[in-house]
């Protein structure tokens, strides 16, 4: 049987490509749903084709409002982790010090925490403290959870980093400030780069530490959440599916950019 | 974030010196670390390390929201709770450990596709692994209701193979039924974190040598024994550091059970949510959590050691 030997050959291409189909179904189903008409105010049954929610993309009440807010948030929460993170990767990867294993332990240790009991304990001090649950506490959370994110992903590119370029910098008389701007960063770049937009990623879709801490404030997650009980407009799709368009061009816009500098550094 | 840029060191050394180049390391130079630490080691030591006491403080304590609560060494707290808990308790772990193994099982194909077989397509499969992570993980947790809802296609064909005959007798699903059911859930913890498994998994074998597969081959050894002895033992750090990213979320997760299960599903991270939110039994919740993390911790720390990786981060 050509058939049979055909699919021996080729099964982990297969089941590689099952379980990429897993990942992505859905995906297709959120885009689909978007051009729904549901009856009623739930959007899990295809009614018929429609392009409202497509046209009045703001038209429920207060969902806008979250994914500004949202988006207001990660990008504090990125640029303070992101921030603090550089720091601490460089002081982790190109210093000796005491206390250093205390210190990469306490940086592991929110990675390997389930994100409910960091969302309790959080909510813990700030009942204890009296702090005003919102805007301010959700976003000290996220700070703290997208910290070790970037510290791992800052860690990885300095480690691989030749110390000899920057000593070469300071040969040819360049001062610190010079060689670091001239050299370390553009070198760790692409580093910062992916520990930021992993923990833009990481604070624009928490749910759990969020809904500990944020009182009343509704973000874009705890939007979806609140739906979920109350009932869900289409337009939750149609965001959705601009979310993936948006995410899926920029990455491949990136690689397009990265693909094109190797090929000319080459030449 | 330059280590000029740091506030100046209060220097015990009187002569501090001006010139940056210095060869021979000063006080100054000596505290650059330790400056660049602060700020984010602060932060963690703030708004994690010390609420953890503060909670172990709550659990502990006895009272009410009206009157106050206290500091009691009540420890009793922590039996009541196992003893009232202890099946949402067994069932996060159940669930987050299938989930686990099937993303491993899942997981492994696509991440060595990647790696090895996908050539000038490698990118764009990338791309379709992480993309999810940018879309609302919530919007796509509620698209699976809409895949696994009664009378819709997977479940019409799962009856037709008679798949949901075996699966009800073993108790993962209700007759005809898929949606608010265990296999519901796992399959929707299966499907959230399973990018936490590919990329690592991605990682290592990444790092593989190509010619070792080749050196294999000449040396008589047939596919399957080559993945045997060479590429998996290799891929190890991935298999492990893959199978915590799964298993710690998956085991403290609410969402999944809340939005694809039914009330006999729900896990341990459900009773913390409405404990401390709706209940507001503040001792309860904090004991619980307190739990959930020993368990996790020393689950991790007994896997870390068996599998012989030190070395994750």
């Amino acid at each position: 049987m050509p058939v049979l030997r055909w699919i021996r050959r080729n099964l982990i291409v297969i089941a590689g490509l099952l379980t990429l189909a897993y990942m992505i179904l859905p995906n297709i189903v959120v885009m689909v749903f978007s051009f729904n008409k549901p009856n009623g105010r739930f959007n899990y049954e295809w009614q018929r084709f429609s392009l409202d929610a497509w046209r009045d993309p703001c038209g429920v009440a207060d969902m806008c409002g979250s994914l500004s807010l949202s988006l207001q948030i990660a990008f504090w929460a990125t640029l303070g982790a992101t921030v603090l993170g550089t720091m601490v990767a460089f002081a982790l990867v190109r210093y000796r010090f005491r206390a250093r294993g205390a210190i990469s332990s306490l940086i592991f240790l929110p990675m390997a925490m389930p994100e409910v009991v960091m969302a309790a304990s959080l909510l813990t001090l700030f009942l204890n403290m009296g702090a005003q649950l919102g805007f301010w506490t959700v976003l000290i959370a996220h700070i703290m959870f997208c910290l070790s994110f970037v510290v791992t992903a800052v860690k990885a590119r300095v480690m691989s980093m030749d110390p000899r370029l920057e000593e070469a910098a300071r040969d040819l008389y360049a001062g610190p400030v010079q060689t670091f701007v001239r050299v370390t960063l553009p070198i760790a770049a692409p580093g910062i780069a992916a520990g930021a937009l992993l923990a833009f990623a990481l604070s624009f879709d928490d749910f759990i530490i969020t809904n500990f801490n944020a009182g009343s404030t509704v973000t874009f997650p705890m939007f979806v959440w609140g739906s979920a009980q109350r009932g869900t407009p289409v337009q939750i799709n149609v965001i959705g599916t601009a979310m993936f368009i948006i995410a899926v061009t920029m990455v491949l816009v990136g690689q397009l950019i990265a693909s094109r500098r190797k090929s000319n550094a080459r030449t | 974030m330059s280590a000029t840029k740091a506030p100046p060191a209060p220097s015990p050394n009187p002569e501090e010196p001006r010139q940056p180049t210095l060869r021979k390391p000063s006080t100054r130079k000596r505290l650059v670390p330790y400056w660049l630490l602060l700020p984010g080691i602060l932060w963690l030591l703030v708004f994690f390390a010390l609420p953890l006491v503060y909670q172990a403080s709550t659990s502990v304590q006895t009272g009410s929201l009206e009157q106050g609560f206290e500091v009691t060494w009540h420890f009793q707290t922590y039996v009541d709770a196992l003893r009232d808990y202890y099946p949402q308790f067994i069932r996060s772990l159940l669930y987050a450990g299938t989930a686990t193994i099937l993303c491993l099982l899942l997981g492994y194909p696509l991440a060595y596709l990647i790696a090895f077989k996908a050539g000038r397509w490698r990118n764009l499969v990338l791309v379709l692994v992480i993309a999810p992570f940018f879309t609302s993980f919530l919007i796509r947790t509620l698209a699976w209701k809409t895949i696994l809802a009664d009378g819709g296609a997977v479940v019409d064909v799962l009856n037709t193979l008679h798949v949901l005959d075996v699966t009800s007798w073993l108790g993962w699903t209700e007759s005809n039924r898929v949606l608010a059911t265990p296999m519901a859930v796992v399959c929707g913890l299966t499907y959230n974190f399973l990018p936490f498994m590919i990329l690592p998994l991605y990682t290592s074998l990444e790092r593989i040598d190509g010619r070792l597969h080749e050196a294999a081959g000449d040396l008589y050894a047939t596919p399957a024994t080559t993945f045997r002895k060479v590429t998996f033992p290799l891929s190890m750090p991935g298999v492990v550091s893959g199978t915590l990213l799964t298993f710690i979320p998956a085991s403290g997760d609410y969402v999944n059970a809340e939005l694809l299960g039914s009330t006999d599903t729900k896990m341990v991270g459900s009773v913390i949510q409405s404990q401390f939110l709706r209940v507001l039994d503040y001792p309860t919740a904090a004991a619980l959590s307190f739990i959930l993390m020993a368990i996790v911790l020393l689950m991790v720390t007994f896997y870390i050691r068996r599998s012989g990786t030190e070395d994750l981060v």
